[in-house]
This record gives C-alpha cells, sequence and structure tokens, in this order.
C-alpha cells in the first residue's frame, strides 16, 4: 500500500513541461490525493484557464501513479482559484535562478511594484508587455544590463 | 430544454466565439507583442470555453463533450452574442471590441463567482482575474489610439462607433435569466459597464459614440452572416474527419 504522502511526493515532482525548473508542487499546481473506493484521485488546479500545460501535466501525472502501481486518476478543480500565493518559496528561488523574476505581491494587480532584474539583480527594469511567452509571464527589460527577461505575473 | 444548460451554453458560445475571432489576430497584429498579448488573451477565452461547454454537457446529460458542443452544432443552435461573431476589422475594431466585452464579461464574472452554482462559481473566480488583465490591455489600447495622430484617433473612433450597435444585446434581460436563480441578470449590469466604458472614451478624446438602431438575436440563435463563416473554419477539421484524435 503506497501511502498518501508518498504519492503526493511521487507525483509532486512532476515539472511543469513550459517552466521546467519548476515542479507541480512549487507551483501549487498540485492540490491533493484522496480515495473513491479503491481508486486514489489526484486533484491539480491550472494556473490559468487556458493554460495548455494542464494536458501534458495531467499525462505525467497518470504515469507516475501507474508507475508506483496505484490505480488513480487525475481531477481538474478550478475552485479556490490559482493565485500566485500558491507558489512556494523555494520555487520562487528556482525561477530567479532560471532567470525569471518571480512574482511580487498580489491583490494590487496593476500596481506597478518594482521587478528586479533576474540577471543583473538591478530594480531599474521596463515592462515591455503586459503578456508574455506563456498565459502567466510578462516581459520586461532591464535598463541596466539591457537583457530581456520574463516575469511571472501576480494572478 | 433545462436552464442551467442553456445559461452555461451563453456563456461558454461568448467565450468560444470570442477565442476564435482573437486567434485569427495572431501573426496579424501590428507588433509581434501584440501578437503574444492577443494569443494570450484568446487562450483565456478559449480556456473559459472549455471549462463552460464541459460543464454545459454534464448539465444536459445527454454524453455530449464540450468538443461535441463546439464542432457538431450549427449556426442557429450558438447562444453567443453577435458583438462576438463581427468580423475583426481593423486593430481599432479589435481593442473597441475587447473594450466592451472584457468590461462586461468582468462585471459579470465579478457577480457570478458568488452564486450559489459551484461549478459556475469556480469558473468566474477563475476567470475574473484574467479578464481584469483584457480589460486593462483594450483601456491602454483605446486611449494610446484615440489620443495618438490624427489618423488613429479616426480609426478608434470608427471602431468604438462601429459595434457600439451591438453592445445593449449584453445586457438584455429574459424569462430564463430571471427564472434561473443562479443566473446573472445582465441587466443590473448595464449602469456600471457604461460608466467603466465612458470613462476610458472620454479619456481617449474620442467621442461617445450614439446608435439609433441596437441589434438582438444571437441569445435565440439568430446571428449575422459572419457566425456561419466563422464555425465553417472551426469545425472543418472535425466534421471532415470526425472522432479523428491526434
Amino acid at each position: 500500500m503506497v501511502t498518501d504522502t508518498a504519492i503526493l511526493e511521487a507525483v509532486g515532482e512532476v515539472a511543469d513541461p513550459e517552466v521546467p525548473v519548476l515542479t507541480i508542487a512549487d507551483l501549487g499546481v498540485l492540490r491533493g490525493v484522496r480515495h473513491e473506493g479503491d481508486e486514489v484521485v489526484v486533484t491539480i488546479t491550472p494556473t490559468y484557464s487556458g493554460c495548455p500545460a494542464m494536458d501534458v501535466i495531467r499525462h505525467e501525472v497518470e504515469l507516475t501513479l501507474n508507475s508506483l502501481g496505484v490505480d488513480g486518476r487525475v481531477e481538474t478543480v478550478l475552485s479556490p482559484a490559482w493565485t500566485t500565493d500558491w507558489m512556494s518559496e523555494s520555487g520562487k528561488a528556482k525561477l530567479v535562478e532560471y532567470g525569471i523574476a518571480p512574482p511580487t505581491g498580489r491583490g494590487a494587480v496593476f500596481l506597478s511594484l518594482t521587478v528586479r532584474c533576474p540577471l543583473c539583480g538591478s530594480p531599474d527594469t521596463t515592462e515591455l508587455s503586459r503578456f508574455g511567452s506563456t498565459s502567466c509571464k510578462s516581459l520586461w527589460r532591464c535598463n541596466a544590463c539591457r537583457e530581456p527577461f520574463d516575469h511571472f505575473k501576480a494572478l | 430544454m433545462n436552464d442551467l444548460f442553456v445559461y452555461t451554453l451563453r456563456l461558454g458560445d461568448d467565450a468560444l466565439i470570442a477565442a476564435q475571432r482573437t486567434a485569427e489576430w495572431i501573426a496579424a497584429a501590428p507588433q509581434l507583442e501584440e501578437d503574444v498579448a492577443l494569443g494570450n488573451i484568446g487562450l483565456d477565452q478559449l480556456g473559459q470555453a472549455r471549462s463552460l461547454l464541459q460543464y454545459a454537457g454534464q448539465v444536459e446529460g445527454a454524453d455530449r463533450s464540450e468538443d461535441d458542443l463546439a464542432y457538431f452544432r450549427d449556426e442557429r443552435d450558438f447562444l453567443n452574442l453577435q458583438l462576438c461573431e463581427l468580423p475583426n476589422g481593423d486593430f481599432a475594431h479589435a481593442m473597441a471590441r475587447l473594450l466592451y466585452f472584457a468590461t462586461y464579461q468582468h462585471l459579470l464574472y465579478e457577480e457570478l463567482r458568488g452564486c450559489a452554482d459551484e461549478m459556475l462559481a469556480g469558473v468566474a473566480g477563475k476567470a475574473v482575474k484574467e479578464v481584469a488583465y483584457h480589460v486593462d490591455h483594450a483601456t491602454q489600447w483605446v486611449l494610446r489610439l484615440g489620443d495618438g495622430t490624427e489618423e488613429s484617433h479616426r480609426r478608434m473612433q470608427a471602431g468604438l462607433d462601429a459595434l457600439w450597435p451591438y453592445t445593449a444585446e449584453m445586457f438584455e434581460s429574459d424569462d430564463l435569466v430571471r427564472r434561473l436563480a443562479v443566473a446573472v441578470d445582465p441587466s443590473t449590469l448595464q449602469a456600471e459597464w457604461e460608466r467603466r466604458v465612458m470613462a476610458v472614451i472620454d479619456e481617449s478624446t474620442c467621442s461617445r459614440p450614439v446608435a439609433s438602431y441596437q441589434h438582438s438575436g444571437g441569445r435565440t440563435g439568430r446571428h449575422t452572416e459572419h457566425l456561419g463563416y466563422l464555425l465553417a473554419e472551426l469545425q472543418h477539421v472535425a466534421r471532415s474527419h470526425p472522432g479523428a484524435t491526434w
């Protein structure tokens, strides 16, 4: 019998296909595990409604369950809605290392907080576009080192 | 037909048809950043459509999937607003439509996220934050174009004027929304919608649009001629190769 903790640990290691440095546990996309009779149900939640990574994540979680010998399925839940608060502190640190500025506060979505350049650390940066390479990111440029970079948007 | 099914279909069809039109901008927008932005906005709309149509299928209980509802219904079965199906026109038209539609969706989802139907409330709670970005994006462009050059001002005004006669349909109330407890009666959103949209139009230096006639009919399946062409493109592959997977 595989324990819930072992299941969560194993499926939590599934990587986000679009930001492979993050696992779904880091992102807060993994919500939990429950039992329905003999079946294990793993629940995940999308960052954005249309996030195309969800299909891949669902498939990877199913493969992980199979490899554990667990009879289970994956369920997508929308509520409570995901926010960047679900992202772990270690996840945010991994993002910076990967060259993506992590989300800064939430709530005041359109308040311009300083986004630090993940490459040189300068706070002197400019937003180029509120929409970036994936739904969850915006595009910025550092005025100090002149490098463009992605910022994980606060949601 | 089941009221909840029809209501969910209305919301889902709005999102699906809007997503299809938005996606048409990809690789055709005036700059690369805008291709990316509209691609993301279309993806948000498509994601909302998928959740809503999937739920509509469950509510109906006739074993229809989100794909069945998107690909295997005909024009008269679609219940979207005519505003969503109109051809794109130029970029100013697109931003006028996004301002009108996203502001409406934002007000609607804000109300709907507190409704007693757990699934609709969940979709709305998720979507409201995405749509806030859409409103902001449209607002920035309407201000920039309206308060820009003589030519950009002329085009922004033309876009706002051309789509105005399709805005009243968003706020039409009918027996169904009055009967269905979880539905938001859209007529309750109109005053706040006008206040928000007019504030943007005023600031953009454009004049407030007026219309002597307002179109209507989408909610009962009466559409402009444009929806048929849109569906032909949207549904072609699924209908030519039914059951295909890839």
